[in-house]
């Protein structure tokens, strides 16, 4: 387990690194010049060298590569601004701020949103998908396994328009998408959150009804369940101890995937509730042309895609010792 | 020996043409033997749920390619601000909304008209529909290509080029790629037009084509690439590897054959994601930009006015609703047909 963690997390800071890498030069081959958008309109030529200088664009690429690798670990002296500390990704073009204390600020919004997203949508998936399976071909499998189809096909932004025009602006059931950090009032979290949670959830949901029936489905018929059943265990004791633990692995999967994209900036559910997390701040970085912002961003992103794999494998192996962590 | 070579017919068995040949052709005799494509068609039109998807899913096809052929019977187009050029107060009122309910539903307008600007919803909606389905089926085509041709080469090669492509494809799909289209989609323009050019809608729509493939190719190709390690180890191909064939043949003759179905069921669900996926990039206005027409743009401009004007938005959102849902149902009926063996 430890060397296969060991090995896992070393690939993964690799794709970090060549991820970080590609936006990085793929970011100077956009034909705007970051330091002509930070001085303004009128800009005399000495004005914008000074510019440059100060937002560390006048090396050779590479250079700026290297020293913004290095940063990351050993922090960074800037001129006129002062030392910025290690975990140090830069200051945004734009506005002058600390691009990781930027980052660290949105980042509660941004999982406010996946974490409370995963618990509707894996507590509705999961408990349709055994009420299906448990009701096989009955009314209620029927019913659950077209809701989820139907759930499936929708968009964010479509449904999340229709959900805020009708329980909002209409029937006034829930409060206008917003976004309250928890340790001020835990109340308007909830209620501000509480709409795009269950839109994320409509659509999330049906993967995991899908999965978590066909999963239990197959598991219910194995021999290992009659065996069990046979020897005189209980009905919820044989699901719930021995089916279950099998239907596990995939949903585990499906789920970490899920998570890594949610925390790395759900950016079409962000700009249709107009909250202000990790996606919102990646597009406003990419309008300013705001090269640290998006590099920062897009680590995290990516982080967050590349962990969640490691950590569902992880996890795979742990409900399911037959798995080897090759 | 011989190759077994399944579902070589099979995917064109799922297009019309073949539709009305096989109702046409008197039906097979119960000793006459028959190709596992037949075998697999048989089954789909048994399937009542994959017949009705399929045929909404033609429905859509049809009415995207005859738009200008619709909109032409219906006497307007996508472009013209009808509720602006009219006086004020007989369509519109003076704040721009339609003045009839419902969107200004009518006999003249069917489904109603654009608030603010005035156009056409039907017409709009039908050539957007025409340009989302040309993007994502141009895009499913290409990226089944590539994915095709990467993942098997690097299946069946082996060795360093599997390792690499592998990698390749680890990157690829660690990539956070909407936040990439966002960033990146300037850099594709900036290949093409100066910064002060007005970019064409083709280029526009090329370029939403060049990225959705250079992100889309990574999955297909590697569950091809698994397909492949194990097909590769069958006699069939070490028969052919004995008698001389070259990698390109044992490729193209004897492993592609074997592997229609996967990706014909991979397409078949590439599709609507693509759809989606170049609708979601108009709404957050990097794709496809107004005054095109398209799926996402009608819906970003629906979100500008959605509690004024709830109706507009209505219309693209449920349509792409039933085109995903139809063709998500027919990815799954094409597959009960190909595959009877699997499971859901």
């Amino acid at each position: 387990m430890f060397r296969f963690l060991v090995r896992r997390v070393l690939g993964a800071l690799v794709i970090l690194l060549i991820i970080s890498a590609v936006t990085f030069f793929l970011f100077y081959a956009i034909p705007r010049d970051p330091a002509r958008m930070a001085c303004g309109k009128v800009c005399p030529d000495d004005l914008l060298a000074q510019v440059r200088q100060n937002l560390g664009i006048a090396d050779p690429m590479p250079v700026q590569y290297w020293h913004w690798l290095q940063a990351i670990f050993v922090g960074r002296d800037y001129v006129g601004v002062g030392h910025c500390d290690a975990p140090c990704f830069g200051y945004s073009f734009s506005n002058n701020v600390n691009v990781f204390d930027t980052i660290m600020e949105r980042l509660p919004t941004t999982i406010s949103l996946a974490i409370g997203g995963a618990f509707f949508f894996l507590l509705i998936g999961v408990g349709t998908g055994m009420l299906a399976a448990l009701k096989q071909g009955k009314f209620l499998d029927k019913a659950a396994s077209s809701f989820s189809l139907i759930g499936s096909s929708m968009q964010i932004y479509f449904v999340g328009y229709i959900a805020m025009f009708f329980l909002v602006s209409q029937l006034h059931l829930l409060d206008q998408p917003s976004y309250t950090p928890f340790t001020e009032n835990p109340g308007a979290w909830f209620s501000g959150l509480l709409l795009p949670w269950l839109v994320l959830s409509i659509i999330f949901t049906a993967n995991y009804t899908r999965m978590t029936r066909s999963q239990l489905v197959e598991q219910l018929s194995e021999d290992y369940v009659r065996t069990a059943r046979a020897k005189g265990l209980s009905r919820s004791s044989v699901f719930f101890r021995f089916a279950w633990r099998g239907a596990m692995g995939p949903i585990v999967t499906i789920f970490g995937i899920d998570m890594g994209t949610l925390i790395g900036g759900a950016i079409i559910t962000e700009s249709t509730f107009s909250i202000q997390g990790l996606g919102a701040l990646a597009v406003r970085s990419v309008d300013d042309s705001d090269l640290p912002m998006l590099l920062g961003v897009t680590m995290i992103a990516a982080a967050g895609i590349v962990f969640a794999n490691i950590i569902v494998d992880a996890v795979y192996a742990l409900i399911d010792p037959r798995i080897r962590l090759a | 020996m011989t190759p077994p070579t399944p579902s070589a017919a099979a995917p064109l068995e799922v297009t019309e043409e073949s539709a009305e040949k096989s109702i046409t052709s008197p039906s097979p005799k119960a000793n006459e033997s028959r190709s596992p494509g037949q075998l697999a068609w048989r089954r789909f039109k048994r399937d009542r749920t994959g017949v009705i998807s399929a045929c909404i899913v033609i429905f859509f096809f049809t009415i995207a390619i005859a738009a200008p052929l619709i909109a032409k019977l219906y006497g307007k187009n996508p472009y013209d601000q009808y509720g602006q050029d009219a006086p004020i107060g007989t369509l519109f009122n003076e704040s721009g909304y339609p003045i009839k309910p419902n969107g200004g539903i009518d006999a003249d307008f069917w489904f109603g008209l654009e608030p603010q600007m005035g156009r056409d919803v039907f017409t709009f909606l039908l050539y957007g529909i025409r340009t989302s389905l040309m993007i994502a089926t141009i895009t499913t085509l290409l990226v089944t290509v590539i994915g095709v041709v990467v993942g098997i080469s690097a299946g069946y090669l082996g060795g360093k080029t599997d390792y690499l492509v592998s990698r390749v494809i680890d990157i690829v799909l660690s990539f956070p790629s909407t936040l990439f289209f966002i960033a990146f989609t300037p850099v594709v323009y900036g290949l093409f037009w100066a910064a002060d050019e007005e970019i064409p809608a083709w280029g526009r729509g090329v370029c939403l084509v060049v990225l959705l493939t250079a992100f889309g190719w990574a999955s297909i190709a590697r569950l091809l690439r698994g397909q492949v390690l194990a097909l590769r180890e069958r006699e069939f191909v070490e028969a052919a590897k004995v008698t001389g064939a070259s990698p390109t043949r044992i490729i193209f003759k004897e492993l592609l054959p074997n592997l229609w179905t996967p990706i014909l069921i991979q397409s078949t669900l590439a599709l609507p994601a693509f759809v989606t996926a170049e609708a979601g990039l108009a709404f957050l206005g990097v794709g496809i930009q107004d005054p095109t027409p398209d799926w996402g743009v009608m819906i970003q401009r629906g979100a500008q006015f959605y509690t004024d004007d709830i109706t507009f938005m209505i219309f693209p959102g449920v349509s792409m609703i039933i085109f995903v849902l139809a063709f998500n149902l027919l990815g799954d009926s094409v597959r009960d047909a190909l595959d009877p063996k699997s499971k859901r």
